[in-house]
């Protein structure tokens, strides 16, 4: 982590929970410095995600069978694996994107702190709310940069010290100094890059508990990239970041922890599976399924 | 591999023309291109003919009607003007399109935010059966409905119940056509809305429509200017207002810009169809205007929402 000293002292001043409509603390946030190494060595890692046995279906089709992961809080944990291996479903299935594929079914139960995400009293727009996403291709609103970042607490009623809230989602997603000078002009001019940083600002602004994040950086180029991967350093421990990516290096630059999904081809059709979840480096150096280590040494996919 | 004679394997045969000779059409290329002219050639003719007749409509319009236009035409009553029939026509439409801007921008984003296929595609087929419907069967069904004596309601003719004719008119054009201006914003947006946990409507609000405002607009006001030359209606529902002064009162007949022109057209005194005509040429500038305005603001909402 190589932050200036400023911006860690702007997010400490951040209150400690938003005022948000579902009741006080019921989305505690983490404290405010807390690191991933906190997280990691200092006592029992909580986890935020536990997938128990989680097989998804689009129709007939089989996307994912049988997985088994627990997400820790703080952390940054990545999900690789070759295309059509099931690793963007797992995701969109953790904050109930896929609720509006039509064919889309789910067994096997998340639970996010405890609770089932798919449980019969869930609320999918309070899922979201909790659980922010930002998306591979940068969608920025047809609006205002100010507006861009200050619509979903306007519309959450998080009116008090809107100003404040939009500058610090700016700072924190390293785009303040950027844009600051033009907030009202519209989102839709800023570069790839910046877009995306300000997709980013966007989700953190309602102090989120989670963010997941969908190939973040494949449609951006490499400045663009380590600009995203700073900001993802430097948001760990504040918030629990679950990303998926094609990039190995990227997962090795930035994940506490990595989960290898890959097709199981036991079966008559191939299905997605998580093949191994370990900590990064050993998911890296000394991964025990032959199958990961053919996937990070370059071997297939 | 059978041979380097014939390495695409089509049975030995020898190739239909010689790849060495000069570049000129062979075969029956020749005939192709003759038969791919004479298409080109009647496509043309049809478009031109289409644009043809609406410059001779205009032109005849223009030429007809130039010389009953004065200031006192535009600003006074019969005989000299056609002043009440213009702020009738401009009440009666105003009427429609607060009924129908509604209804049809409400029924679009049903359409396109919460309709099942099924659903969708029902109500969509029922918007293009209502806009083939024939504006003289609606202009029965109200008339009999609310304005005949021995109807329902009875209340007799009066120029809101010629908005509510025209409001059906204008429903199915801005349905549909809002239906087309929110399918081309991007599914991104709404799922990036969505992704920040805000209810639904409050996207639809603040997100969706404003994009599609532009649009929203501009298909507005076409079928403003369609329901605005409407006739048949209007003969039955609000047909004996007063023409020789400016009525506001919606609740009494009011004098309505395609009636006049059909009663002027019909007098014996050859002055009145003059006048049929320079009443034809305000209306018709109306509508190429209004539409003319309305293309260009749609062609500049898609360009915000695409980029």
């Amino acid at each position: 982590m190589n932050l200036p000293p400023s911006r860690v002292r702007i997010r400490t001043d951040q209150p400690a929970a938003p005022p948000s409509t579902n009741g006080a603390g019921s989305v505690a946030l983490p404290d405010a410095v807390t690191t991933s190494a906190d997280a990691q060595w200092g006592g029992a890692p909580e986890v935020v995600f536990d997938s128990r046995d989680v097989s998804v279906f689009y129709g007939a089709k089989q996307a994912l069978a049988g997985v088994n992961l627990g997400i820790r809080r703080g952390q940054i944990t990545a999900l690789i694996g070759p295309s059509g291996c099931g690793k963007t479903t797992f995701l969109r299935s953790l904050n109930r994107m896929n609720d509006s594929v039509p064919s889309f079914r789910i067994e096997g139960e998340i639970l996010y702190h405890g609770h089932d995400i798919y449980g019969g009293n869930v609320d999918q727009v309070e899922v979201r709310r909790r659980i922010g996403m930002v998306f591979q291709k940068p969608n920025p609103f047809p609006k205002s940069i100010y507006d861009n970042i200050a619509w979903a607490p306007r519309n959450l009623g998080m009116r008090s010290g809107l100003s404040d809230r939009v500058e610090k989602a700016l700072r924190g997603a390293a785009l303040w100094d950027e844009v600051k000078d033009r907030l009202k002009d519209s989102a839709l001019g800023l570069s790839g890059g910046q877009q995306q940083r300000l997709c980013i600002a966007r989700a953190i602004a309602i102090e989120p508990d989670v963010l997941l994040l969908d190939e973040p950086a494949s449609a951006l180029d490499p400045i663009a990239t380590g600009a995203i991967e700073d900001l993802m350093h430097s948001l760990k421990g504040r918030f629990t970041i679950v990303i998926v990516t094609h990039n190995m290096q990227q997962a090795a630059r930035v994940a506490d922890r990595t989960a290898f999904f890959s097709l199981e081809t036991s079966g008559e059709k191939p299905v997605g599976a998580l093949i191994e979840f370990d900590d990064t480096e050993r998911i890296f150096s000394s991964p025990r399924d032959p199958r990961t280590r053919d996937y990070v040494t370059g071997r297939f996919g | 591999m059978s041979g380097s004679s014939d390495p695409a394997g089509f049975g030995g045969k020898p190739q239909a023309y010689d790849p060495a000779a000069p570049l000129t059409p062979t075969g029956n290329l020749r005939r192709r291109q003759i038969f791919s002219k004479v298409t080109e050639y009647m496509a043309t003719i049809a478009a031109l003919g289409a644009i043809a007749v609406l410059v001779i409509v205009v032109f005849a319009v223009v030429r007809h009607g130039a010389d009953a236009i004065s200031w006192d035409f535009i600003i006074k009553g019969a005989p000299e003007g056609v002043a009440p029939a213009l702020v009738g026509s401009a009440i009666i439409v105003a009427i429609a399109t607060l009924i129908a801007t509604p209804l049809g921008v409400l029924i679009a984003l049903y359409l396109n935010q919460y309709a099942g296929r099924r659903a969708a595609g029902f109500v969509s087929l029922t918007m293009d059966v209502m806009n083939g419907l024939p504006a003289i069967i609606i202009g029965i069904f109200i008339f009999t409905f609310m304005v005949k004596k021995q109807g329902t309601l009875a209340i007799g003719q009066a120029g809101w119940i010629g908005g509510v004719a025209l409001s059906i008119i204008m429903v199915p054009l801005i349905a549909r056509g809002t239906q087309g201006v929110l399918r081309l914003i991007p599914k991104s947006q709404s799922e990036a809305a969505d992704a920040l946990g805000v209810a639904r409507w409050r996207t639809v609000l603040s997100v969706i429509l404003p994009s599609a405002l532009g649009g929203i607009l501009t298909v507005t006001i076409l079928s403003i200017a369609r329901a605005a030359g409407e006739t048949a209606p209007l003969l039955l529902l609000t047909s004996n207002g007063d023409i020789s002064r400016v009525v506001l009162n919606p609740l009494e007949a009011l004098a309505s810009g395609p009636v006049r022109i059909y009663t002027l057209s019909e007098e014996a005194n050859p002055e009145g169809f003059t006048e049929a005509w320079g009443l034809s040429l305000l209306f018709i500038s109306f509508i190429l205007f209004a539409s003319m305005g309305a293309r260009a603001l749609l062609a500049r909402s898609k360009r915000k929402t695409s980029s």
